[in-house]
């Protein structure tokens, strides 16, 4: 063993096969490395997890906390928008912009070069963005105390399950304009869409009527609805319909981008 | 026997390779094979095709005609390419991560990797271990990347561009690298500028032009195409009187010395003997593989 230098093998051998275990090992490896390089970067990981909570606090609690003590419903609605808000931001920059920034600069392609599992990168960014959509929706639950929501146990579990199952959608719509966009144009492309969703579909406050009748396009809408039906407020349409349409949302976005991310890279 | 084996095959290949991209002819119907335990030095001038001829291996672009194998195999498939490591030119890896995680992070892609302890010290970088990537000088950076290449014991080492921006120190340590891996049998494609370093290391040398192959060997071979030799010498004689004779190509001065191109030295060293009793210093050198190159590609041109 010594005597050898990297022991590299010369020659053609047949091909080397991979266990599954070591396939899986890989991709917790990339999942790994990226979460930790998301949580290294002060100026991505503080925003995105603090800003949700922060502005909970702010506008549930200090600013409007008079206001909705006595209406469970209206807290309710508070900090759902603020939580479903939470939950776009892992997806849509850490996901979205990060991926056209490393198309751009040779990332993708060393690694396309490299004999990477070929999912590897994309579900690493999208586990990536569940933990923080956990890590988030933990510090929202953290705060349900002092924000004059009632939620019972099962019903906290319950919107968090799927506020935080809801960072998916976004993480497709991140991997889309990702795909498409350059690294100095996805973040301007990101941010406006960002606060379309944010304003456009109801998330805060209500709306007139013209831009009520279209909110069904924002998949924030949708969320929203599904995250007040699992808190047991009373929602627009049917749950399954919103799961539905966000589910179809993400499975046509994620087809698209990865046809042409495999074609183009 | 394994050997045999081995000799029977190409580690890689382009045959017919031709690629465009819009009205740019990238490569026009180039074949390249990649030898066993060889060294293969790809030179050309910029555009001449070297990385599209490397992207086309490492199956990131597909040809438009002819065909790219990699390991008997379409380049696509993953089998084949967990026998290669890959240097690339221009990459930006995630600033965030240290060195040491850099490599494990690439050797999680292997069946049967080297611990990043191993390559560290193979390539001594072990003092770079916990800094991150971010923070190391443009050296730094790409002994980090050839660590990163070689963590996956590859059997085919694709380098480009691999020592720019190295310090002589850490090329020679890379050089000194590159020819045990060779000597375990581990091939090597190798694009340089340098042509020292295709010089000093390359078993086997494909010049490129226009995305086409123009000349292929050993340094002896390539070197041995270009005719032209140089004569240098010390002496009286008037350049312009010189650069007058038949068989003289140029003449140009450097400091107190001549130097005289010519195809026919013999008759040259002869005529400028007789015409200067006083001459010294006189020396005859064949072209190196910088003259030959640089011939080579202008003729293409």
């Amino acid at each position: 063993m010594s005597s050898t230098y990297l022991e590299v093998g010369g020659g053609f051998s047949p091909s080397p096969a991979m266990s599954r275990l070591q396939i899986l090992r890989a991709y917790l490896t990339e999942a790994k490395y990226e979460s930790i390089r998301m949580l290294r970067m002060p100026s991505f990981g503080i925003p995105l997890l603090a800003l949700p909570v922060m502005l909970f606090l702010l506008f549930g609690v200090l600013i409007f906390g008079k206001n909705v003590q006595g209406d469970p419903d209206a807290a309710k609605w508070l900090f759902t928008a603020f939580a479903v808000m939470g939950m776009m931001g892992p997806g849509m920059f850490g996901f979205g912009v990060s991926l056209a920034i490393e198309r751009e600069q040779g990332l993708l392609k060393l690694k396309r070069a490299l004999p990477m599992p070929p999912a590897a990168y994309l579900v690493a960014k999208m586990f990536m963005a569940l933990a923080f959509g956990a890590m988030i929706m933990a510090t929202m639950v953290a705060a349900l105390p002092v924000g004059h929501v009632s939620l019972r146990a099962g019903q906290v579990f319950g919107v968090a399950a799927i506020n935080i199952l809801g960072t998916l959608p976004f993480c497709a719509i991140g991997l889309f304009i990702g795909t498409l966009a350059t690294g100095r144009s996805a973040p301007a492309f990101v941010n406006i869409l960002y606060q379309m969703m944010l304003h456009l579909s109801g998330l805060f406050y209500p709306l007139p009527k013209v831009l009520r009748a279209i909110r069904p396009i924002w998949p924030t809408y949708h969320l929203q609805q599904l995250v007040l039906w699992a808190g047991g407020t009373p929602t627009d349409g049917r749950p399954i319909v919103h799961a539905a349409v966000l589910a179809g949302l993400t499975v046509v976005l994620v087809a698209l981008s990865v046809r042409r991310l495999v074609r183009i890279g | 026997m394994k050997n045999q084996d081995a000799n029977n095959h190409l580690l890689a290949e382009l045959s017919g390779a031709s690629k465009r991209f819009g009205k740019i002819v990238a490569l026009d119907s180039l074949d390249l094979e990649v030898r066993p335990g060889e060294l293969l030095a790809v030179l050309g001038q910029n555009g001449a095709g070297k990385t599209t001829a490397i992207s086309l291996l490492l199956g990131l672009e597909q040809p438009d005609s002819g065909t790219a194998r990699l390991f008997g195999q379409s380049p696509h498939l993953i089998e084949g390419r967990r026998h290669i490591g890959v240097m690339m030119q221009e990459v930006f890896l995630a600033a965030e991560l240290h060195v040491r995680e850099q490599i494990d992070l690439v050797a999680s892609y292997y069946p049967n990797p080297l611990s990043p302890e191993h390559v560290m010290q193979s390539t001594h970088t072990e003092s770079l271990a916990d800094r991150p990537y971010g923070k190391l000088s443009g050296g730094q950076k790409r002994q980090a990347q050839f660590a990163m290449a070689i963590c996956g014991r590859p059997k085919l080492l694709f380098l480009d561009e691999p020592t720019v921006g190295l310090d002589v120190q850490s090329r020679e340590v890379m050089w000194v690298t590159l020819r045990r891996l060779v000597h375990e049998g581990c091939s090597i494609v190798l694009t340089t500028h340098y042509l020292e370093e295709a010089e000093a290391l390359a078993d086997r040398v494909v010049v490129l032009a226009k995305g086409r192959a123009i000349a292929s060997g050993t340094v002896e071979q390539i070197r041995a195409l270009v005719v032209r030799k140089r004569v240098t010498c010390v002496t009286s004689l008037d350049l312009g009187q010189i650069a007058a004779w038949p068989d003289v190509e140029s003449v140009t001065r450097e400091q107190q010395r001549l130097l005289i191109a010519t195809s026919n030295p013999e008759v040259v060293v002869r005529r400028l003997l007789a015409a200067d009793a006083n001459l010294c210093e006189l020396e005859i050198r064949r072209a190196g593989l910088a003259e030959a190159f640089t011939e080579l590609t202008q003729e293409a041109a």
